[in-house]
């Protein structure tokens, strides 16, 4: 197997090349069964490796981790809907790291090709590409594909455990297998006799597991519908459990400060006033920085302030100002994409009123709630690592690798997330915890980051800078040309992720801007990416987060220009292009009462986006409220195509949208130095009870198609904030964020 | 040099520096996890917690300075025996990571003890401190609301 992974990391890029890699391999590596990595003792059973059962009850593995976007809940609905088991019984772990929990949906996304538009072929090419990562054997959560890729194999994984428990009944009962039926955890046979699955966990055990039919969606009982989340009572109580509250017998409590110039070593350490301080018990230098070691957290905090470092230089330029100027010189190059080329986008056209414009989009920090932290034990020939992650078979190969063991001698036991937004996509935290814990053998080590350490050492969503171009004729759009320049996600991304280089058009850095579905006869969009040292990261809606906001506030600006209604202008485009986005535009039209005319005092702005197969569309409206602006109610449609649980949605469509209405109000990374001068929630606010907007959620469901949730609410956001504002005050806000131009209420 | 402090209504002796801040003597000495670190300065309202009823931001409690009874999450309700607030979260689905909502139930308990009929206003008012990065907002008040409800029938 290890040869067939490094071949597919050699050949496999990502772009228009990325199909070389997605069918080189044929279809034999790709159906063979995957090891179930479940491990079964007596009166057990591991029917597959997505169900567990023991004297105790079922468990339902769920091979996403939870973030908060509900997946635990929802992807255990998949599985329990076939198995049929009571609800109040479902029990819910995080699998270990394994290739059977390979993310099928994740490069399924790698084509560039808009995904509204994906033809037959496409989606079979798609399919193989998906395919491919079982190979790569990455198991992330991210993307928005959670339910993409469980919708079958949960439900699948449940009817052929119900089955399979129905086969062994039927032996222990001695009636036929088609006379059972299943019900509440038990198989019941028709006198009324029954057996619980626990009961049958050591018969079932030994029966090869049979594929079934999967029940039609008119029989469905949980799916949906809007389910309890497995983990709401933990989480109203305290008692779920976090990275940060894992405690183990003995335990020490680090914390780390790496170079604030980001990737660059540390070139002397002075410790000496720190190691005599209350309750330190080791100073460590690593890589890059150094990391306090201590009998209490808080204490591990004063003693890190106490050393003394000398850093080395930013590989980057050291000055904000001069990191612009990178990013404005790459659109001097050749472009990396132009994935979207319509008509002629370079001849005017006649009798069309052109206009130009400009937008800036900050770095961005994912400030999740819950700093960067790991656990990890050490003990010479293993490592014991407890933290939240979004890819537990990357972490703990990069952890193996940063302590010289084989990845087999490490166990990762992946705990609930405070936020992940992509931020716990990265290994870089557990990876320190690692390297800690070997210099404390035998003695288990937390790792916290401060919030400082943490909005300033982060993969941050990239800056950008976009050009358009376009013109209006007889009140609709004939042309828009845009050029986009910024860092690129991908390259680094896929490079800690992977090991393999990036090549060909990078999607995710034009996403947002060249999928869209809009009928524009001249229509070109190119990508520009700028090298540049600063790590960069995948941040809620990814390239979506960039572009959703330049686009559609370039639409605002053409229908405008063309003094035709803004919401008619995007529809009348879109109508005979994606019904169902359509359908979306239409159904905020409806909730807001959408009319042009507005009070005095009052903007509204409409804004949408089709992104990780959901289009969404968002209606804001702003006040003047003594002066300030007041965000004050805002409407959202999606259109999930398939609505498995539509009270988990509307809370992620809500959150998407809040998400990404902090970030355009006041979310800025910039660099001084080298570092990054923002540390901790007072330079990095987010909206808040009061000043966050009353808001109505229509989730619809047209069918034919499943698309994500955690990140579709986060990119019409910002642009139907920026509209509002412009119906508002006349101002167009091309610059992000807002506080620096406008007098927002905070 | 001990300090003794009641927490959960009983009596703990904890032997820390006193300017270690209540939020690390509980969770890393009691090991009463609920009560979450966010921010360190008081800006996210992760870290609450209540002396003598009153809710405090225990990462700026020094333990030398805590001068009533401590309650936490954990001393508030337990999942066999939920607070009319923990049970109003559970009923409109409020968390979505969860990780500042202990933070915000202290912080709505608080409110509670002093206006058993808050308005939105007050609400807002109470609340601003506390940040949630999934924008759990609206349940979160629509929780309190059905919680001062429910306290108020009782």
């Amino acid at each position: 197997m290890a040869s067939f992974k490094k071949i597919a990391r050699r050949t496999f890029l990502i772009g228009s090349a990325a199909i070389v890699g997605g069918v080189a391999f044929g279809t034999y590596k790709f159906t063979r069964p995957l090891e179930n990595p479940l491990e079964a003792g007596p009166n057990e059973a591991a029917l597959n490796p997505f169900i567990f059962i023991d004297q105790s009850g079922v468990t339902i593995i769920t091979p996403r981790a939870e973030m908060g976007q509900g997946v635990h809940t929802t992807l255990a609905a998949l599985a329990a809907e076939e198995l049929d088991i009571a609800w109040e019984d479902v029990r819910v772990l995080h699998g270990p790291p394994a290739q059977a929990y390979y993310n099928s949906a994740l490069m399924q996304a790698a084509l560039p090709v808009a995904e509204y538009s994906k033809g037959a072929f496409m989606e079979t090419v798609s399919e193989a590409l998906g395919q491919a990562n079982k190979l790569l054997g990455m198991q992330l959560t991210g993307g928005s594909t959670s339910m993409k890729d469980g919708y079958e194999r949960l439900r699948h994984a449940g009817a052929s455990a119900r089955e399979t428990l129905k086969l062994a009944a039927s032996d222990a009962l001695g009636v036929s297998v088609s006379s059972l039926r299943t019900e509440n955890g038990r198989v019941i046979a028709p006198d009324g006799n029954s057996v619980s699955y626990s009961d049958m966990a050591t018969r079932a055990a030994k029966i090869d597991p049979p594929q079934v039919e999967l029940r039609p969606a008119s029989e469905w009982k949980y799916l949906g519908k809007t389910m309890p989340r497995v983990d709401m009572t933990g989480k109203a109580t305290g008692t779920a459990e976090f990275g940060i509250d894992v405690r183990r017998e003995g335990m020490k409590f680090a914390t780390v400060r790496m170079n604030p110039r980001l990737g660059a070593p540390m070139l002397s350490m002075d410790a000496s006033a720190a190691e005599t301080m209350p309750g330190i018990e080791k100073i460590v230098a690593l890589d890059g920085g150094y990391a306090v070691i201590a009998s209490n957290t808080w204490l591990a905090f004063q003693g890190a302030d106490a050393v003394q470092a000398e850093w080395g230089d930013a590989p980057y330029p050291a000055e904000q100002g001069a990191i612009w100027q990178a990013i404005e010189d790459s659109f001097e190059g050749k472009a990396n994409s132009t994935l979207r080329d319509d008509g002629d986008a370079d001849t005017p056209v006649q009798g069309a009123t052109e206009i130009t414009a400009e937008y800036r989009m900050p770095f961005l920090a994912h400030a999740t709630m819950e700093p960067m932290n790991a656990t990890a034990l050490y003990t010479g020939d293993a490592l014991e690592v407890w933290c939240g992650n979004q890819g537990p078979t990357i972490v703990r190969d990069r952890c193996a690798e940063a302590v010289n063991l084989a990845p087999e001698q490490v166990t990762l036991h992946t705990t609930l997330m405070g936020g992940g937004f992509g931020r716990r996509g990265e290994s870089d935290y557990a990876v320190l915890a690692a390297q800690v814990a070997k210099q404390m053998q035998g003695t288990p080590v937390q790792l916290t980051w401060t919030r400082e350490e943490d909005m300033s050492h982060d993969f941050f969503r990239p800056a950008a800078i976009g050009r358009y171009k376009g013109a209006v004729k007889d009140g609709k759009a004939v042309l828009l040309d845009a050029k986009v320049a910024g860092p690129s996600v991908t390259i680094g991304a896929m490079k800690r992720l992977t090991g393999f280089t990036a090549a060909g058009p990078d999607k995710v850095h034009v996403e947002g801007a060249f999928d869209q579905p809009y009928q524009i006869p001249n229509y070109r969009i190119a990508g520009h990416l700028t090298d540049i040292a600063i790590p960069a990261g995948f941040w809620r809606a990814v390239g979506n987060s960039v572009n959703a906001f330049m686009h559609d506030s370039f639409l605002d600006e053409l229908a405008h220009a063309a003094s035709a209604d803004p919401l008619e202008f995007r529809l009348s485009m879109m109508r005979h292009e994606h019904a169902p986005s359509a359908g979306t535009l239409e159904a905020v039209r409806d909730m807001s009462g959408w009319s042009g005319k507005r009070e005095a005092g009052v903007g509204r702005g409409v804004a949408f986006a089709h992104s990780f197969g959901t289009p969404v569309a968002q209606v804001i409206e702003v006040i003047d409220e003594d002066g300030a602006i007041r965000i004050n109610r805002a409407w959202i449609a999606a259109d999930l195509g398939i609505a498995l649980d539509p009270g988990n949605l509307e809370a992620q469509m809500y959150g998407g949208m809040i998400y990404g209405l902090s970030a355009a109000a006041f979310g800025e990374i910039t660099f001084a130095s080298g570092a990054v001068e923002q540390g901790n929630f007072p330079d990095y606010d987010a909206l808040r009870m009061h000043n966050a907007p009353v808001t109505e959620v229509q989730i619809l469901a047209s069918g034919g198609f499943l698309g994500g949730a955690g990140e579709p609410g986060t990119p019409p956001a910002m642009s139907a904030l920026t509209n509002a504002i412009f119906d508002l005050t006349g101002k167009r806000a091309r610059t992000l964020p807002l506080m620096h131009e406008f007098d927002l209420l905070v | 040099m001990a300090t003794e402090i009641t927490v959960n209504g009983k009596a703990r002796s904890v032997d820390l520096p006193e300017d270690v801040p209540l939020l690390w003597v509980l969770r890393d000495e009691l090991n009463l996890t609920g009560t979450k670190y966010g921010c360190g300065v008081a800006a996210c309202g992760a870290c609450t917690v209540h002396i003598d009823g009153v809710a405090v931001r225990s990462c700026q409690t020094a333990l030398g300075d805590v001068d009533g009874d401590v309650t936490t999450i954990e001393g508030l309700g337990t999942p066999q025996a939920l607070h009319a607030l923990q049970a109003a979260w559970i009923e409109h689905q409020a968390a979505q990571c969860g990780f500042c909502q202990s933070g915000q139930i202290m912080q709505a308990a608080s409110l509670l003890a002093q206006n058993p009929a808050p308005s939105d206003q007050d609400i807002d008012d109470a609340m601003q401190g506390n940040l949630c990065r999934c924008g759990t907002y609206p349940r979160i008040r629509a929780a309190i609301h059905s919680a001062a409800k429910a306290t108020q029938g009782a």
